[in-house]
């Protein structure tokens, strides 16, 4: 399989994992490590930056996982820059995901908050990826303002509805230059095998592993899962048809 | 404004609607696959859902857990005053009490905050009477000022304020409020509330309404059950969240179902709700809304909170002290109600790991305004 680049970094794994919502840490750790993810995201809410020992943090000091803080909580674009100063200087690193959600119900990421400060912080050397609807025409905003990925939607987040973007999805992808990770609502394997199989470059997956009656199994479910559809992508699917083949063709007088 | 749409509804029969709801109704609103309606929720706290508990508490599980994971939010209570002009018959801290009155001051507020960080805590909940002339904004914004560098989340449960000085006090860093209405009941809201300011059942009832406009990151309802009829005045409760909702889109909420327990110097409940209304009811509420968080404090039985981690419920407290003092400075003063699970916040959170579940002390950051 192709690795994955996103800014100065290659992926080997294209299974991105959430943090959140798991019983305790220390599962946290077991279910991510099985997962074999390389890139997880980590709340600033959540941690407790002044605290050496934060007790997620501390499950998270693995050389395999690098960090992607994101910015859960914020409501503006202002509010963003703010806390990714922060992130990068608490957890030393540049890469950010970019959510701003004004909405908390349906946690819906506010696109024109989003690009704007998208922008601002690619300007301050971030690596932006951004969460956001799967709008093609934003994706293009996005790339042109230089995020280093996007990561558009697949159903609102934590409803484990699949891919109900896919016509969108479809869209960006075909036309993206930077990698599409598909982020919220993947809650099954086969989920995540469509998404990689239409060409996403990676997916994103939190409380279907987290809430899981078995965390450590779901994760590897979900390893497999994107290693099949990627392997089926790059090895190019059979395009399905509509029309059987007649055994009587119509046309074959014309060969005579 | 909510009282607008409040006004369109009778007490009697919308209670009347709720006893006739049927079997039927029941299963139709368990049998959705997506959102419930208010129809739905008068079916799901009516007497006729009560042999479908079993399934209310499980569908109540899957959906909690698909939305807020294996996890429950700890918070406490510090009471910085028991100051209060108001006459509320069920309250110890009610005008009429005889008892020692105590504001703390500087001094000992930062005292108690110490005692509580000891505990653990990252989310704390200010609470005071009514007493406007000594307990009033500029006490409020002092307090929260002295709190602030010592927490990432404060709440705060006092009288209702004008929008402007919510905004001031958000400002100073205030993140959520809880402002409960007691009961919906307009008529029996002034027996209860004989005297004081408290007394003004509009000026409460649209406390929601400008705290949305002040921008709240997040709003906190409910009743006192044991006043009115639970059913009756849940109802008006998810209504009134319904109508938040949409109309203050950028705020949370969180509801709480505090059931009247003894005090020095108040009344018997009215209405005496059994447990299994109670779960009844925090089911009704996930299954009716995905996304509201669900509270529940130490005024029940340790038996009954081990067992609602799981059914709904997204945030408790532990180890709380309910008098002004009572963590540090004067630990012997008078409470405002009795509390009932005495556990200290260390073993409530091994109950809440024996249920499978993670205790999450910080959920919220002083970078986020």
């Amino acid at each position: 399989m192709k690795k994955l680049k996103i800014g100065n970094k290659e992926f080997s794994s294209r299974l991105f994992s959430g943090t959140g919502k798991f019983s305790s840490s220390q599962l946290m750790e077991e279910a991510l490590l099985a997962s074999g993810s390389e890139l997880v995201t980590v709340a600033l809410k959540r941690v407790d930056v002044k605290n050496k020992e934060d007790d997620i943090l501390k499950h998270l000091s693995h050389a395999q996982f690098n960090l992607l803080p994101n910015t859960s909580g914020v409501r503006t674009a202002k509010e963003a820059v703010f806390a990714a100063h922060l992130a990068r200087e608490a957890l030393q690193t540049n890469w950010l995901k970019l959510e701003i959600h004004p909405d908390p119900k349906y946690l819906l990421p506010d696109p024109i908050e989003t690009l704007k400060a998208a922008e601002e912080l690619v300007k301050l050397g971030f690596i932006v990826l951004p969460y956001i609807h799967a709008d093609p025409v934003l994706c293009k905003r996005l790339e042109e303002v230089g995020v280093a990925a996007v990561m558009p939607l697949g159903a609102p987040i934590g409803s484990n509805k699949g891919l109900q973007t896919k016509q969108f999805l479809e869209i960006i992808i075909s036309q993206s230059n930077v990698p599409v990770i598909i982020d919220a609502g993947i809650g099954a394997p086969s989920h995540a095998a469509e998404a990689m199989e239409m060409g996403a470059d990676a997916v994103l997956v939190n409380t279907a592993i987290a809430v899981s009656e078995n965390p450590v199994q779901m994760a590897i479910a979900f390893k497999m899962a994107v290693e099949a559809g990627r392997m089926a992508f790059e090895a190019k699917l059979a395009t399905p048809t509509k029309f059987a083949e007649a055994s009587s063709p119509l046309t074959s007088f014309l060969q005579d | 404004m909510f009282t607008q749409l409040f006004d369109t509804y009778n007490w009697d029969e919308v209670k009347n609607s709720i006893y006739a709801k049927t079997t039927a109704d029941v299963e139709r609103a368990l049998s959705k696959s997506d959102k419930r309606d208010i129809e739905d929720f008068k079916a799901l706290i009516s007497p006729a859902a009560a042999p479908y508990l079993e399934q209310m508490a499980q569908l109540s599980n899957r959906l909690t857990q698909k939305r807020f994971g294996k996890t429950i939010q700890m918070y406490v209570p510090l009471y910085l005053s028991n100051e209060c002009n108001n006459i509320c018959t069920y309250c110890g801290f009610s005008f009429d009490n005889k008892l020692n009155r105590k504001t703390l001051t500087d001094a000992e507020i930062i005292k108690e905050v110490q005692a509580i960080k000891e505990l653990g805590y990252e989310h704390v909940l200010i609470v005071t009477g009514e007493s406007n002339h000594n307990v009033g904004v500029p006490y409020l914004k002092n307090a929260i000022k002295l709190i602030k560098p010592h927490f990432s989340l404060i709440s705060m449960e006092v009288q209702p304020l004008e929008q402007r000085e919510y905004e001031e006090l958000i400002e100073e860093g205030l993140n959520t409020v809880l402002v409960y209405q007691e009961t919906y009941h307009k008529e029996d809201y002034k027996l209860h509330h004989p005297k004081g300011k408290k007394s003004n059942f509009n000026y409460r009832i649209e406390t929601p309404d400008r705290l949305g406009m002040a921008g709240a990151h997040k709003i906190g309802l409910g009743i006192l059950i044991g006043l009115e009829d639970w059913r009756t005045d849940s109802f008006f409760t998810a209504l009134h969240l319904s109508y938040l909702e949409k109309n203050y889109w950028k705020s949370k909420y969180t509801i709480s179902f505090p059931r009247l327990r003894p005090a020095q110097g108040i009344i018997e409940p009215k209405i005496i709700m059994q447990d299994k209304e109670l779960v009844q009811l925090i089911c009704a509420y996930r299954i009716f809304n995905e996304e509201v968080e669900l509270s529940m404090s130490t005024r029940e039985s340790e038996t009954f909170r081990n067992n609602v981690i799981k059914l709904g419920i997204t945030s408790i407290s532990a180890g709380s002290k309910t008098n002004p003092g009572g963590y540090a400075v004067e630990k012997e003063s008078l409470e405002q109600f009795e509390i009932s699970d005495e556990r200290s916040p260390k073993e409530v959170e091994q109950i809440i790991k024996s249920n499978g579940y993670e205790a999450v002390w910080k959920d919220w950051d002083e970078v986020l305004m």
